[in-house]
């Protein structure tokens, strides 16, 4: 799919998003708009999905003979979900039922509702990479050649589990797995740095074996090209980590630039202000 | 009372292994996972064997949940190892959220449970792993009683699909359970039948129930003796059948009283048939260190503490 495409899909995953928050009045839009980028980039480009014979897509649990792609900040849920139902996974209508009783759309994901394209739950920070290693280990006993990617934020990288998981990928010459911590330098109680520093991660990665990129998370141009360097780097012993930069809040003026806006939903007046700024490309749910 | 003989006292964890062995060469889907563990969890013949299908995780048990849910993503049965309290207590959001909420395909199997760990104490002796696990939604709980039993259940549990938590230990026991008898997840197994009082007994407190029920035959007394091996799901129709004719209850279990075999025990009698029950399990403390005999001696988890329990217990229905 060409950028052009790309970013008409995006736009429309932005207004999903900030509708869906809008309209359960919870949940985590700065994430998912800084994130959206990448989403609609590896689903609608980058990763290989399994299809039946009339080119939609097809969701069986265990994945096998297709990549995969883990969301470990589940609180970003709202931009998997826009950008698996956009893909075909499930219809776009169900975006409405988000968080609310009864749905397939949880708050965080989870596989309980059998909504199809979720094959962990995640929410509990600090998982997604060990899960991620396992599917990709998986694949490696079972000589399927496909790639497992995994989204971590970067206040996640607090967690203690991950650096178990960042030892561990290397280690075990996990090539095939390509993760990407989401750089944005914020988290609930505010920037990363004055919450508890990561310092450089892109250097600590690269201590514990990992190939290490950097993209613009935000240019469609950049993360399509720093995709597949990322997949030319793989297969060569070291697993790929990508480093990054977005800015939370992505493509709403007043999301922009603050940590406010990582676990709070826009009121009426916030939500058409918002809707303003982002085009109507596919149509509304 | 039914006579039970065995020809030699053996640990449960080299049941497991034994079990690990066979599954590594009828199952091909089987992977084992351990931390640092692998001489204690006895896994030795499965890695000789099948050392592509082994994965070394180092002591980062928490990471090993996270990649043992992973693999089943790809029809692979993996069998994370090690030691109770890291494969419980350590890990319980992990295996909350990628396992037991996720419906994954993991067994967790753990040896040194409860205080017969011994000398290395407190910190190791878990004493509420069972309680943790039951709680969770979905997770299927097991505790077998000797080799022979350790070594089905192992087997069987990777016939089954669903999360697992298969608890054994570290001291040699009696083996006394027929090689041959097939391991059925969820049901219990009546040792003696009797009509004064109901032992239900759960790992290594099963034979000290057998002893309990010799010494209490010789002062007249009939207890039925049940192995409960699956804690959950709990065979609550042979609890009940056998508490309609006894008419009243002692449970044995080596964990804490808060939250174990007794508590889903007295579950079912108070929800079904209420009657006089006591457990004999550790009290609100934790362990120490001391050879395991001492351990279970100081901690009342003996035959003798039974038989007491089992007594008061009868006094209680008049």
């Amino acid at each position: 799919m060409e950028t052009s495409e790309l970013a008409k899909v995006a736009s429309q995953v932005r207004r999903d998003i900030v509708r869906m928050v809008h309209g359960v009045a919870s949940g985590h839009p700065g994430g998912s708009l800084g994130c959206t980028d990448l989403l609609v980039s590896l689903y609608f480009q980058a990763m290989n999905l399994k299809m039946d014979d009339q080119g939609s897509v097809v969701f069986d649990m265990s994945g096998s003979g297709e990549d995969l792609f883990f969301l470990s900040n589940g609180h970003i849920s709202p931009v998997l979900y826009s950008v698996l139902a956009r893909r075909g996974y499930f219809p776009v209508s169900e975006l409405a039922t988000f968080r609310k009783l009864n749905s397939r759309l949880q708050g965080h994901p989870a596989t309980a509702e059998h909504l199809p394209g979720i094959r962990i739950a995640s929410g509990s920070l600090g998982q997604g990479l060990s899960v991620a290693a396992g599917a990709a280990y998986g694949k490696k006993i079972r000589n399927d050649p496909h790639r497992v990617y995994c989204l971590m934020g970067d206040g996640e990288q607090q967690e203690g589990q991950i650096w178990e998981a960042a030892a561990f990928i290397p280690h075990r010459k996990l090539d095939n797995l390509i993760a990407i911590i989401d750089f944005n330098g914020q988290q609930i109680d505010g920037p990363t740095d004055v919450v508890l520093n990561n310092r450089d991660l892109g250097a600590k990665y690269e201590a514990f074996g990992w190939t290490v990129l950097h993209m613009d998370g935000n240019d469609l141009d950049d993360v399509a090209s720093t995709l597949q360097a990322a997949q030319e780097a793989g297969g060569q012993g070291a697993p790929v980590c990508i480093i990054m930069k977005t800015e939370m809040g992505q493509g709403v003026d007043f999301m922009m630039h603050t940590h406010k806006w990582h676990g709070t939903a826009p009121n009426n007046e916030q939500l058409t202000a918002a809707l303003a700024q982002l085009e109507e490309t596919l149509g509304d749910y | 009372m039914k006579t039970y003989t065995f020809t030699e006292k053996k640990d449960t964890r080299s049941g497991f292994g034994a079990g690990m062995a066979e599954l590594g060469r009828s199952h091909p889907d089987v992977v084992a996972l351990c931390a640092d563990l692998v001489a204690s969890l006895k896994l030795d013949t499965f890695i000789k064997e099948n050392p592509d299908r082994f994965i070394q995780c180092g002591i980062a048990e928490a990471n090993m949940i996270g990649v043992a849910a992973g693999l089943t993503l790809n029809g692979l049965i993996p069998f994370a190892t090690t030691f109770a309290n890291f494969g419980s207590s350590r890990v319980l959001d992990q295996i909350r959220q990628a396992v037991a909420y996720s419906n994954k395909n993991v067994k967790i199997c753990v040896s040194h449970a409860g205080l017969t760990l011994g000398e290395d104490g407190a910190t190791h002796q878990v004493l509420e792993d069972i309680s943790m696990m039951k709680a969770l939604p979905g997770m299927t709980v097991i505790n077998p009683c000797d080799f022979n039993q350790t070594k089905a259940a192992t087997i069987a549990i990777a016939d089954y699909e669903g999360p697992v938590y298969l608890r054994f230990g570290r001291p040699v026991v009696p083996n006394f359970t027929p090689a041959d008898q097939p391991f059925e997840i969820g049901k219990a197994i009546l040792l003696n039948e009797g009509a004064d009082v109901s032992i239900f007994a759960t790992g290594h407190m099963v034979w000290q129930a057998l002893e309990a029920g010799k010494l209490l035959a010789e002062q007249g007394v009939e207890a039925e003796i049940i192995n409960i091996h699956t804690i959950k799901p709990l065979d609550k129709e042979a609890i009940l059948a056998s508490v309609s004719k006894t008419g009243c209850v002692v449970t044995a279990e080596e964990h804490q009283m808060n939250g174990g075999l007794g508590d889903s025990v007295a579950q079912v009698l108070a929800l079904n048939h209420p009657a006089p029950l006591e457990m004999v399990a550790v009290n609100d403390s934790f362990g120490e260190s001391g050879t395991p005999e001492q351990l279970m001696e100081k901690y009342g988890l003996t035959a003798a503490s039974i038989v007491a329990k089992a007594l008061a217990v009868i006094q209680r229905k008049k």
